[in-house]
């Protein structure tokens, strides 16, 4: 694997930079650069308008979606330029993150899944994010067991008719559509009688409620589902085939979640230079070392273990179940980050 | 098969590959746990040779190297600890050395060792400079010291008046251990990683093979969380050490921060995998019969020879800090 910039690769990063010099909504960039633990939220500015204003910028000028072929909204780049591009981009990157789920997990299911006219009518806008997108597969007795769900679609003339309840619905209250895991033959065994569509979220009998979370903020919902109507043309896959339609949206999100992973080791290694302890600066205390060179080798592994798979993709390798790792490391890495910050500052942390 | 040099230069007798070429062999030595003084010779003495040695003595000596004839050492431990100016008492004065080294890897076996001797007593690095002696000439005694992993020797050496020849400019020796140090960390990272997949693949066939409450062991969910972690800390190992295989092989100014880091990692990475190998072999693991304890041995004993986990612990943060104040 080679760290360096090929010329091309660095030409290419000139350009970005450039860019996103001359564009990026600077009078956030200090805000956003503080906020990557915990929720991204800006002053005195509706988040969402303004990560809408600057995905709406970069699809104008050809950077968004950039792996994406030009024709659905992208820019047709290499795995590695995108990376260059997400290095660049930096805190603005993370004005991104309510297009996650659309640009991560719905795009490559649409794409894989939809048809060439539909393909070309729904993707720019994701892209652009002038649509949002959420996924609709989890519910209360389908979780890790997602092929337990049993939301219904019912066949009716040329169009499905759904009923039942999903939960854990990120972004469902500002999302303009979905893709829906449902149940269509409760008759075989589980993962056979799945089907996929996706559906405008507006239509009637959806209703979205959100969800109070630990931090106190409403980012997930339950989603109830009455006669919802769905017309066949938005099937995604053949019918009951659902099962594999969803292992390429989970697929891709090992990708988009494992890649650019949190680990709050960053943050950590800052706020332990500036901290002084009892008997000196918290940098210079052994135990604190020994507490960051461990955090700090897990999250370079993780960086270059997602460089890694990015270079396999780009030699036209399948993501396989090394893009657990991230999910799977960081995520309890996070917590004990956290924990041992608290726990630095004694009672004060509290 | 010209492993041995591999990354030593062809007007020097070698392949003059790289150490690309190197981290690839040294992954496969520590796979196969393989009982030669590799790393001895080929990371710490060629590398010690390639970067301070006159024209001269890469004539004499690297070819010798390449070739096999040669086993190569660096004694620069003198009892506990971790490496550190300090710590090195043995004397260089008119031309010959005194004092005790150990343990010194392979130093049994060796046929001249890189020796870090005190040259100066300013109480700063530049006290230390580096020495070439022949270990089969007078002055030398050599004795074999018991240790954790019974695939490399460890010696205890002294030098009474023993005939040294300088290895670079008096008073540079530590800058040039640290790099070798960092050099040996990455390569020797890889024959942690080697033997980390090893020990994890005795442990995955393992478990598809034992049967136990009617079924392959490794069907039950608390043998596959070992395994998973067991993968999970050999991957994340493995992605540090190309990093510091890259900035290794193009010898990028990251290379003392990639080199504790992989270091550390593959350290960390072999011994939790080793570790749990003897658990999912249950009273196999126990027995002499099974490889598992040579691979807990290794796992152990490679953790300590450049410094241990904390010294390099140590070394990534104040790397880190130095780049952070850059
Ligand atoms: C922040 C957040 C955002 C989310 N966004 C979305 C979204 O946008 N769309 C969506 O569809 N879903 C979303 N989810 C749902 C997420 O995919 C589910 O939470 C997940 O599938 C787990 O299901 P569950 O909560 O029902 O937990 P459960 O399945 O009830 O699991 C509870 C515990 O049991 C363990 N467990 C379960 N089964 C096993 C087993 N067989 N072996 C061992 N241990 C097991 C689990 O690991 C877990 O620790 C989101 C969840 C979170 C937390
Ligand atoms: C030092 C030593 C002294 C001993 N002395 C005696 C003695 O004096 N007398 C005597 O009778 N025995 C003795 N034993 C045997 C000891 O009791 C057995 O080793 C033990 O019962 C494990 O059985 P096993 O080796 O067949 O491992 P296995 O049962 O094959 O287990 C292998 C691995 O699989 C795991 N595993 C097995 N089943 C499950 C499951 N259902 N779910 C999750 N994980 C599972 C185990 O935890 C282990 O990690 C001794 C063992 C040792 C190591």
């Amino acid at each position: 694997m080679n760290f360096d910039d090929t010329p091309q690769e660095a030409a290419f990063r000139a350009e970005a930079k450039a860019w996103i010099a001359a564009n990026a909504p600077k009078q956030y960039e200090d805000e956003l650069r503080k906020a990557s633990l915990g929720r991204v939220a800006l002053q005195g500015a509706n988040i969402l308008e303004v990560a809408k204003a600057w995905q709406k910028k970069k699809a104008d000028a050809g950077w968004a979606c950039l792996h994406w072929p030009k024709e659905y909204g992208g820019r047709g780049a290499s795995p590695i330029e995108r990376v260059i591009w997400q290095q660049e981009e930096g805190p603005f990157g993370r004005l991104s993150s309510m297009f996650i789920i659309g640009h991560g997990m719905c795009g490559p299911t649409m794409m894989a899944f939809a048809g060439e006219e539909q393909k070309r009518k729904y993707l720019p806008p994701l892209a652009s994010g002038e649509k949002v997108w959420c996924q609709l597969f989890s519910e209360p007795a389908g979780g890790s067991d997602v092929a337990g769900l049993r939301t219904r679609a019912e066949k009716n003339g040329d169009e499905w008719v759904i009923n039942g309840q999903k939960i854990w619905t990120s972004g469902a209250h500002y999302s303009d559509y979905g893709i829906l895991l449902t149940r269509t033959d409760p008759t075989v065994a589980k993962h056979k009688g799945l089907t996929m569509f996706f559906l405008d979220m507006k239509s009637p009998g959806v209703e979205v409620r959100p969800i109070k979370q630990a931090s106190g903020a409403s980012d997930f919902n339950e989603v109830y589902f009455t006669d919802v109507r769905i017309p066949d043309s938005q099937r995604l896959g053949n019918v009951n085939d659902g099962w594999n339609v969803s292992l390429t949206t989970l697929m891709n999100e090992r990708m988009s979640i494992g890649a650019g992973v949190a680990t709050g080791f960053p943050e950590l290694f800052d706020f332990c230079n500036s901290l002084i302890l009892d008997d000196g600066p918290a940098i210079e205390n052994r135990a604190v070392r020994s507490k960051l060179a461990n955090w700090a080798v897990k999250a370079s592994g993780l960086k270059y273990t997602s460089m890694r798979a990015i270079s396999a993709l780009s030699r036209g390798e399948r993501p396989g179940p090394e893009n657990s790792i991230g999910k799977l490391v960081a995520g309890s890495m996070i917590q004990d980050v956290a924990t041992y910050a608290l726990d630095l500052q004694g009672a004060a942390g509290a | 098969m010209g492993f041995l040099g591999v990354a030593i230069p062809e007007q020097f007798g070698g392949a003059g590959a790289g150490h690309l070429e190197l981290c690839v062999i040294a992954e496969e030595m520590g796979r196969a746990l393989a009982p030669v003084p590799f790393s001895s010779t080929v990371y710490l003495a060629a590398e010690a040779i390639l970067i301070a040695g006159s024209d001269a003595q890469k004539q004499k000596w690297l070819p010798k190297i390449a070739s096999g004839d040669a086993i190569g050492t660096l004694a620069l431990f003198e009892g506990k600890g971790n490496p550190s100016p300090k710590a090195v008492k043995v004397t260089a004065n008119g031309g010959v050395l005194n004092g005790v080294k150990k343990p010194v890897p392979d130093g049994a076996i060796a046929d001249f060792a890189v020796v870090a001797a005190r040259t100066g007593s300013s109480g700063r690095e530049s006290d230390i400079s580096l020495f070439i002696v022949d270990l089969k000439a007078g002055g030398v005694e050599v004795k074999s010291l018991t240790n954790i992993d019974l695939t490399r020797g460890q010696a205890e050496i002294t030098f009474k008046d023993a005939k040294a020849e300088p290895l670079g400019a008096t008073g540079e020796g530590w800058s040039v251990i640290t790099q070798v140090l960092d050099r040996a960390a990455v390569l020797t990272a890889f024959e942690q990683v080697g033997g980390a997949d090893r020990a994890l693949e005795m442990g995955r066939d393992y478990a598809l093979d034992r049967i136990a409450f009617g079924r392959p062991i490794g069907s039950f969910q608390a043998v596959k969380h070992m395994l998973a972690d067991m993968y999970v800390s050999a991957t994340l190992a493995r992605s540090n050490c190309y990093y510091g295989a890259w900035a290794l092989s193009t010898n990028a100014g990251e290379l003392p921060e990639a080199a504790a880091a992989a270091r550390i990692s593959a350290t960390q990475a072999f011994q939790h995998c080793a570790k749990n190998n003897i658990q999912v072999h249950g009273g196999m693991g126990f027995t002499w019969e099974f490889d598992c304890h040579m691979y807990y041995r290794r796992a152990n004993a490679v953790a300590l020879g450049l410094g241990s986990l904390s010294y390099w612990e140590d070394a990534l943060i104040d790397r880190m800090r130095k780049k952070n104040a850059a």
